[in-house]
């Protein structure tokens, strides 16, 4: 800890209210600017941060390699089985109307969130992945050669 | 919007459209998620099955010159995404997914002497992706989908081809050449589109068309249809736009390059034949002059000089892939003749020069198998001991060069006729002078496999292997003798479009 100890404090303690602005922007997507895209963004920013501040070996242990390409698959998943659950109950592709009937409003309420939420997972975890192959090419710095 | 709906009316009928599309789709996040080698290909090969089930249907349901139309979250054109089916795209869907369900079977067999076990999963996935990208830009009837699938696809098969690097190196910079020139491509696809939208303020085809119609000679409006046809021309590979495509067929693995040589340039040049006739107004006279003064004449020297380069390629995946450059040139002239026959002869030779490139490259994977490296002289008496692909690579190259009795001979002779009829001797006689290239350029490896001392004691490869090359090689017997599903089928696509 005597490396960059500013760093490291305010990173531990902004990591927290980063994801948390990203849950704010992920499910006020539908009122307010923002939604999956951005939310996903900012939430995979928290585990770059700390991947850059304290290692990659590090964030791989809160985050491992395999659990970012399957939740990215899911991410997917969810996107394309709330379009599949129209089709099911006999509507178009991605219908929301299909999830109440009798409420087409809420319908495309929790359609749009759920599809949103698709696309957050997948930006999160496809984010993280990409960083993870990036920074896992170039040869890690001992903390004392900073 | 509708408030009284209490109840789906839809059928699985009606679906078809993009159960088209979205079957591969959901398959491939699956694949990452179970991760299972077997499983994967298993399941890929399924999705591919009920992938081809449904374009016959779709072919089936459109074949007497009607259009299904799909409207995408029920939001109705031109606010909402609209797929579209008439004859023309059904055709190439059907194409694509055939193509696709048979280069899954040849994978189970080939895929693991290309590329690592654990990259396999990945591998399919990636592979349904790109027929996700190129089964929606076909079915779509939005211009900015177009664009959405064309990136999906490509991105894949960017990554498809550099899958090639375990076995060679070179496939790296092969993809990356690939990468940046089909991102130009993409580039100038995506700035026409935005003219598009700026002149017409629609995404949607048909309304753009109304559109167009009305508003008669439009400057931004023949920018937009300039870059259109660049960034078309780059993805599928007209002649001094096709830099990419030798190197990236040549060291991409051989399943890859069969399923791309096989479609996506096809798919490429399908988007080039839709805006002109569903987007634009083919019968505007910079549209006909553009084509005429341009693509003609580039059309003409792809079909002589990239058949002339083949002649002299030592490697066989590249002399292949110089043989499609000037298949493209084909294609592309049947197109720009601007005649119902000749778009119907360019249609017909998509799917059948489609069928013949994926047999010989297929073959010729089979022959990798054996010999590991694709020079023709290490084939040499290969025509003994691997009789049944090489076989098969001869019809493939009798249906190349357009012999009697073989898919080639239908489309070459539909071109000739359309250029006579056109009037343009000179047209019709440099594309005999380039099909006797062809037969060269085919004789050329036929003699090395039946006429050389053989140079290895190699054995024939196993039934799962040649069971796929024998049914693209008899695909193109078939298509040559029975021409009810491309021919006619064209003739209907090509009165849709024109009409």
């Amino acid at each position: 800890m005597k490396h960059h100890l500013i760093l490291k404090v305010i990173t531990k303690f902004m990591v927290g209210v980063i994801v948390l602005f990203g849950l704010y922007v992920q499910f006020h997507g539908d009122y307010s600017p923002g939604g999956g895209f951005q939310a996903g963004v900012i939430i995979a920013a928290a585990f770059i941060l700390y991947g850059i501040v304290m290692g990659l070996e590090n964030v791989q242990k809160v985050m491992p390699i395999w659990f970012a390409q399957k939740a990215a698959a899911i991410g997917v998943l969810v996107y394309a089985l709330t379009g599949v659950f129209s089709i099911v109950f006999g509507f178009e592709f991605l219908n929301y109307h299909a999830i109440s009937p009798e409420h087409p409003k809420h319908g495309q309420h929790y359609g749009i969130i759920l599809v949103e939420l698709g696309v957050g997972i997948t930006v999160t975890f496809v984010m993280i992945a990409i960083y993870y192959s990036f920074a896992g090419r170039t040869p890690r710095l001992d903390d004392k050669e900073w | 919007m509708a408030s009284e709906i209490k109840q789906g009316t839809l059928d699985f009928i009606n679906h078809l459209p993009i159960l088209q599309v979205i079957t591969p789709m959901l398959i491939a996040p699956v694949l990452v998620v179970l991760n299972n080698k077997t499983l994967s290909w298993l399941l890929s090969f399924v999705g591919a099955l009920a992938c081809l089930l449904i374009s016959v249907l779709l072919l089936q349901a459109v074949s007497d010159g009607s259009t299904l139309r799909y409207y995408l979250g029920g939001w109705v054109p031109p606010i909402g995404i609209e797929y579209r089916i008439d004859a023309a795209n059904a055709l190439l869907l059907f194409l694509i997914s055939m193509i696709s369900a048979i280069v899954l079977i040849f994978s189970y067999s080939s895929l693991h002497a290309e590329i690592p076990e654990d990259k396999h999963t990945l591998f399919y996935a990636c592979f349904l992706l790109c027929l996700t990208g190129l089964l929606g830009v076909v079915a779509t009837a939005d211009i900015f989908n177009v664009f959405v699938f064309l990136e999906i696809s490509s991105l894949s098969t960017y990554v498809l081809v550099a899958q090639g690097s375990y076995l060679d190196r070179r496939a790296l910079s092969a993809s990356f050449n690939y990468l940046i020139m089909g991102t130009i491509g993409a580039t100038f696809f995506v700035i026409g589109i935005g003219y598009l939208y700026m002149a017409t303020g629609s995404l949607n085809m048909m309304d753009i068309a109304e559109r167009v119609s009305q508003l008669g000679q439009n400057r931004t409006i023949q920018a937009g249809f300039a870059f259109i046809v660049v960034g078309m021309g780059l993805k599928l590979a007209m002649v001094p736009l096709h830099v990419w495509l030798p190197n990236a067929y040549t060291y991409a693995p051989t399943v890859v390059t069969c399923f791309l040589a096989a479609t996506a340039t096809k798919v490429a040049l399908y988007v080039l034949i839709r805006f002109v006739f569903s987007v634009f107004n083919y019968e505007d006279s910079f549209v006909n002059e553009l084509f005429f003064l341009l693509l003609m004449p580039l059309a003409i020297i792809a079909m002589i000089a990239a058949s002339v380069i083949a002649i002299f390629k030592q490697n066989l995946k590249k002399l292949l892939a110089y043989s499609s450059l000037a298949q493209i040139g084909y294609m592309l002239l049947g197109l720009s003749l601007m005649s119902q026959k000749g778009l119907a002869s360019s249609l017909v030779h998509m799917v059948n020069h489609g069928f013949t490139k994926a047999a010989l490259f297929m073959s010729l994977g089979a022959f990798m198998l054996n010999t590991k490296n694709i020079y023709i002289k290490s084939l040499k008496g290969l025509g003994k001991s691997m009789p049944f692909t090489s076989a098969a690579f001869v019809i493939g190259g009798l249906s190349l060069i357009g012999v009697p009795g073989t898919a080639g001979f239908i489309s070459k002779w539909l071109l000739l006729e359309a250029a006579i009829e056109a009037g343009y001797w000179l047209i019709a006689i440099l594309i005999v002078v380039s099909s006797l290239f062809a037969v060269i350029y085919i004789w050329k490896i036929i003699e090395v496999l039946y006429f050389s001392e053989r140079a290895g004691s190699y054995r024939e490869v196993s039934v799962v292997t040649l069971i796929p090359i024998w049914i693209l090689a008899l695909f193109c017997i078939f298509l040559g003798i029975n021409t009810s599903l491309t021919v006619d089928v064209a003739n209907i696509a090509a009165d849709v479009l024109f009409n």
